[in-house]
């Protein structure tokens, strides 16, 4: 009889203990799998230490292209028994528990529904290697072979990605290459294989690359001509530095001088971050700062001076499980109300919300271009399973011929030329934007004196009622000017011609709630969609909440506060939002959005079908 | 409110060497109270930048939130200003600076703005021995919200409220030099002559020169029983030395007599000439300064003069290695990688 095999389709999920060199090892796998031409979407679950600590690397394989994470484990490659009986506990029924024999498995361990690989890791580790650490690490690669193994992954693959990340350290490629072979020939020698879900080499990634949201943001900014990185060290945004620090050493030296053309400070505390960016963008360098929630909390008064002083600013908030310290290490869309109206008094922000690397990079690239036409602050809004996961996800692209858009800046000919008085706050050309200087411009004509109290078109200091409503209304509709240059919202339509149903989502729920589209297709139920790309909300996202009578917003946070964007700032009748929602700081799957919506749906009334 | 003065200028008026007269480096009139010893800063500031013949515009000034802070509006109307927020004026000149290092940076702060909510950035600034001038109107009170007490209100200094402060005031000068200033000097906003070339030469200095400038609040702490009144401070004043500042061009002409002067160069080829030092005290050592003031201290006495100078310093700049090129002067040819490069990393990321 032939075997029936589920193919490039599973979650593999790997259990290890934090600090044992297994994120490498399952890098490399996750990789192969990538190199064969299949999506992947792999993701750390990792816990807020160094070493010891339980720690879960998954990766959801899918040939259809489908990146959200899935519910349910297909294998388990279980070598933490810290955590073994949650992990037992989470494979689905017919699934399989590969896991170190060396030892018995425990009978509670022990359920009757699943399969148990076991392989004696550690000894076949110390019967090869000689010290503990060298036995830790080659453990690691030992299951690798034997998953391929079991799946029928490409060696060759693997071998080829072991060469790549170790070209630098030639002599640990052999004994890798043992460790391998030595999973591989356990498995041939006493179990069969492949097992029932197996993977096959395809072609559907085309050009796509495996990045990190964060360091897409990094590059984006390097692009963009960044100079000045202000930053404090926090989860998840810290690699956000890391990667600009690490590209710019190798692409903003000086040639002729090895002078760095770019100024990477770590500040002291996220306070004096923001106020580093606010100096450098108000001296006329363009300059940035990453961060999370906890940290765009503290900085809630300089953003209420960029606001106020109109002065650039790009901040890119990667947002983890809140509220106070919250789940630093976990994932939610949480710090939206608390970023589009960050500060004291009426002031409001800018928000950019991609939704992949590719886009990380693009709208991070944007954002500088906005703050500086716009002068205020914009804030590129990721989170954690972005900026921290690796995603497939479209190449980075740029246009040679793109040109730094610096906004109403006056030069020092412009200055000269002058002969009306300069008003740092005028509203010269309508748009309710002014024009700016930069300090050093022009000897006596051109300076300003900046400031966050109430001022004047000349920046004169004013407590006179009817000069702050001329300010405070000015900065109103600048906030309509931005509504005209933010990115508009991609529409899935499904050409219901009735427009009852809607959906809504940003960012990182894009994933799932694409594929959450096809599932309610399936279902024959019709939904057009719509995937918001910026605040302030733009013309269409008006017109879409306005022609649908039901609207499903999706986001990742307890409070539905998309929603209350949306109700806040369209006057959007409450009732017809309906919250679908994913808070437990794991990323969101298209079953919950599903399950969700089909659960608010019944039963179904007659218009509908 | 901001009062402008009149444009016109007397035209007998002495133009200085960039063509500037003293009047081009004034501000709008000031609205501290009547004798504010902020206003006689303001004052020294506008003639150290006419004295040394500075472009307006290559120098930004900046401030935090306080009386103090509010005094950039009455000096150099045509620079660039920034009165920013409360203790952050650090960070914001860091950025300034890391923007363009080819201006001067004068971050003009007070007693609350620097050694309370502003501490933290105050010390950093120092650690990354920016490169800025730093100056600390220092009253030991809160003169905008009423007299309360500073932190660097001396312990049983008596408030006009007749209370004895309970607390260890904060010396900032000493701090600055346990932190590793490169350029420490205190004055009284009364002694001119001290403090307008103390400024020239703050300002020639590469890297953090703090300013601790002791200014009396006329309103709030000026009863005869606080330490930070004209009267006390008069009566307890005791300097370093006698000061002055030669920029690079003037031939030295003075001499004095070995065993009581020094003279230090500074980067630019300027010259700080020092006479009448105090025994025991060498200005580029900082074991001398510490014990200068400790001694002072215990003895009721308020040292001014310069206290330390390091004529080695490399400001954060330098430490970075940042190019010359300021950073606002650059565009795409210089910052932009482009799309080839992008393409390699793409490639990389397969």
């Amino acid at each position: 009889m032939e075997r029936k095999f589920v193919v490039n389709d599973m979650v593999i999920r790997f259990a290890n203990v934090n600090g044992t060199g297994s994120a490498s090892a399952n890098d490399m796998f996750a990789k192969s799998i990538f190199r064969m031409g299949i999506p992947i979407t792999p993701k750390n679950i990792f816990p807020s230490n160094i070493q010891g600590l339980p720690t879960w690397y998954e990766v959801r394989i899918n040939g259809k292209g489908y990146l959200g994470r899935k519910a349910g484990i297909d294998i388990l490659v279980g070598v933490n028994p810290q955590s073994f009986m949650r992990d037992v506990k989470s494979v689905k029924s017919g699934g399989y528990f590969i896991y170190d024999n060396s030892k018995p498995l425990h009978k509670e361990y022990i359920r009757e529904d699943i399969n148990y690989i076991g392989i004696p890791m550690i000894k076949l580790a110390m019967d090869n290697y000689p010290s503990a650490r060298l036995q830790q690490l080659f453990k690691n690669i030992i299951y690798v072979g034997a998953l391929a193994t079991l799946i029928d992954a490409d060696i060759d693959v693997i071998k080829s990605v072991i060469s790549e990340q170790f070209e630098k350290k030639q002599k640990l490629i052999p004994p890798n290459f043992q460790a391998l072979e030595l999973g591989i020939n356990y498995i041939k020698e006493h179990y069969d294989y492949p097992i029932d879900v197996k993977v096959e080499k395809a072609n559907n990634v085309g050009d796509s690359i495996l990045i990190d949201g964060n360091t897409a943001c990094a590059l984006g900014a390097i692009y963009a001509g960044a100079t000045v990185m202000a930053w404090y060290p926090i989860t998840p945004s810290t690699s956000v530095a890391k990667a600009y620090e690490t590209y710019a050493k190798k692409l903003r030296i000086d040639k002729e001088t090895g002078k760095k053309k770019y100024a990477f400070v770590q500040a002291e505390d996220e306070l004096a971050a923001i106020g580093m960016v606010i100096g450098a963008t108000w001296g006329g360098a363009r300059a940035f700062t990453a961060t999370s929630g906890p940290g765009v909390s503290l900085m809630n008064e300089f953003i209420g001076l960029s606001y106020f002083a109109e002065i650039p600013v790009v901040l890119i908030n990667v947002q983890r499980g809140g509220p106070s310290t919250g789940m630093p290490t976990r994932s939610q869309q949480a710090d939206l109300i608390s970023s589009a109206y960050a500060s004291h008094g009426d002031t409001k922000h800018v928000l950019l919300f991609p939704s992949n690397p590719a886009e990380c990079f693009e709208m991070t690239a944007q954002a500088f271009d906005l703050a500086d036409r716009l002068q205020t602050l914009i804030m590129v809004i990721s989170d954690l399973d972005l900026g921290m996961n690796n995603h497939l996800s479209p190449p980075m692209k740029w246009d040679d011929e793109r040109k730094y858009d610096r906004g109403k800046v006056f030069t020092e000919e412009q200055l000269e030329n002058m002969t009306e008085k300069f008003g740092r706050y005028l509203d010269v050309d309508g748009d309710a934007i002014p024009y700016r200087t930069y300090p050093g411009t022009h000897p006596t004509k051109g300076s300003f004196f900046t400031r966050g109290t109430s001022h004047d078109e000349y920046a004169k200091y004013s407590e006179l009622g009817e000069v702050y409503l001329r300010n405070v209304d000015r900065l109103a509709d600048k906030w309509d000017t931005a509504k005209t240059m933010v990115p508009p919202p991609e529409l899935y339509d499904v050409n219901d011609d009735k427009k009852s149903l809607g959906l809504v989502f940003f960012g990182t729920t894009t994933y799932a709630a694409v594929e959450a589209m096809d599932l309610l297709q399936e279902q024959n139920i019709a939904i057009n969609s719509m995937r918001v790309k910026s605040f302030p909300f733009t013309k269409e996202v008006e017109t879409f909440i306005s022609e649908h009578d039901k609207i499903f917003v999706v986001e990742q946070n307890r409070d539905a506060q998309f929603r209350t964007l949306l109700i806040n700032e369209l006057e959007t009748n409450p009732s017809k939002l309906i919250k679908v929602l994913n808070y437990d700081g794991t990323p969101i799957t298209a079953q919950t959005i599903m399950s969700q919506i089909i659960g608010m749906l019944e039963p179904v009334p007659a218009e509908l079908n | 409110m901001s009062y402008l003065k009149p444009l016109f200028h007397h035209p007998s008026l002495k133009e200085n060497k960039v063509g500037y007269v003293k009047a081009d480096y004034e501000g709008v009139i000031s609205t501290l109270c009547a004798g504010c010893g902020h206003d006689s800063i303001s004052g020294a500031i506008v003639q150290a930048c006419y004295e040394v013949s500075l472009e307006p515009h290559r120098l930004a000034k900046l401030s935090g939130i306080g009386c103090s802070s509010k005094t950039p509006t009455y000096f150099l109307s045509n620079s660039h200003g920034f009165n920013s927020v409360h203790g952050r004026m650090p960070s914001i000149t860091t950025g300034a600076n890391m923007a363009n290092k080819h201006l001067i940076y004068l971050g003009v702060s007070g007693d609350g703005d620097t050694a309370s909510i502003g501490m933290g950035q105050f010390v950093h600034a120092i650690r990354r021995n920016l490169n800025m001038v730093y100056i600390v109107m220092n009253n030991g009170c809160y003169g905008l919200t009423k007299g309360q007490d500073s932190a660097t209100a001396d312990f049983g200094s008596i408030s006009k409220t007749g209370e004895s402060n309970p607390y260890n005031g904060i010396d900032l000068a000493g701090l600055a030099l346990e932190l590793g200033a490169s350029f420490v000097g205190r004055s009284f906003s009364g002694d001119k002559s001290q403090l307008v070339p103390m400024i020239k030469a703050a300002m020639s200095h590469p890297g953090f020169a703090l300013l601790d400038v002791i200014s009396p609040c006329v309103t709030f702490n000026n009863n005869k029983e606080s330490t930070k009144s004209y009267s006390h401070v008069r009566a307890h004043i005791e300097s370093t030395s006698e000061f002055d500042f030669v920029p690079e061009e003037k031939a030295i002409e003075v001499d004095y007599a070995a065993g009581d002067s020094a003279e230090v160069e500074l980067f630019d080829g300027s010259k700080i000439l020092l006479s009448k030092l105090a025994p025991d005290w060498n200005p580029t050592d900082k074991f001398t300064a510490v014990n200068r003031l400790h001694e002072a201290k215990s003895n009721g006495q308020i040292l001014t003069g310069l206290l330390y100078i390091n004529p080695e310093s490399k400001d954060l700049h330098s430490m970075l290695n940042t190019s010359d090129k300021a950073f606002n002067a650059m565009d795409e040819t210089d910052l932009c990688p482009g799309s080839m490069e992008l393409e390699k990393i793409n490639q990389g990321l397969r």
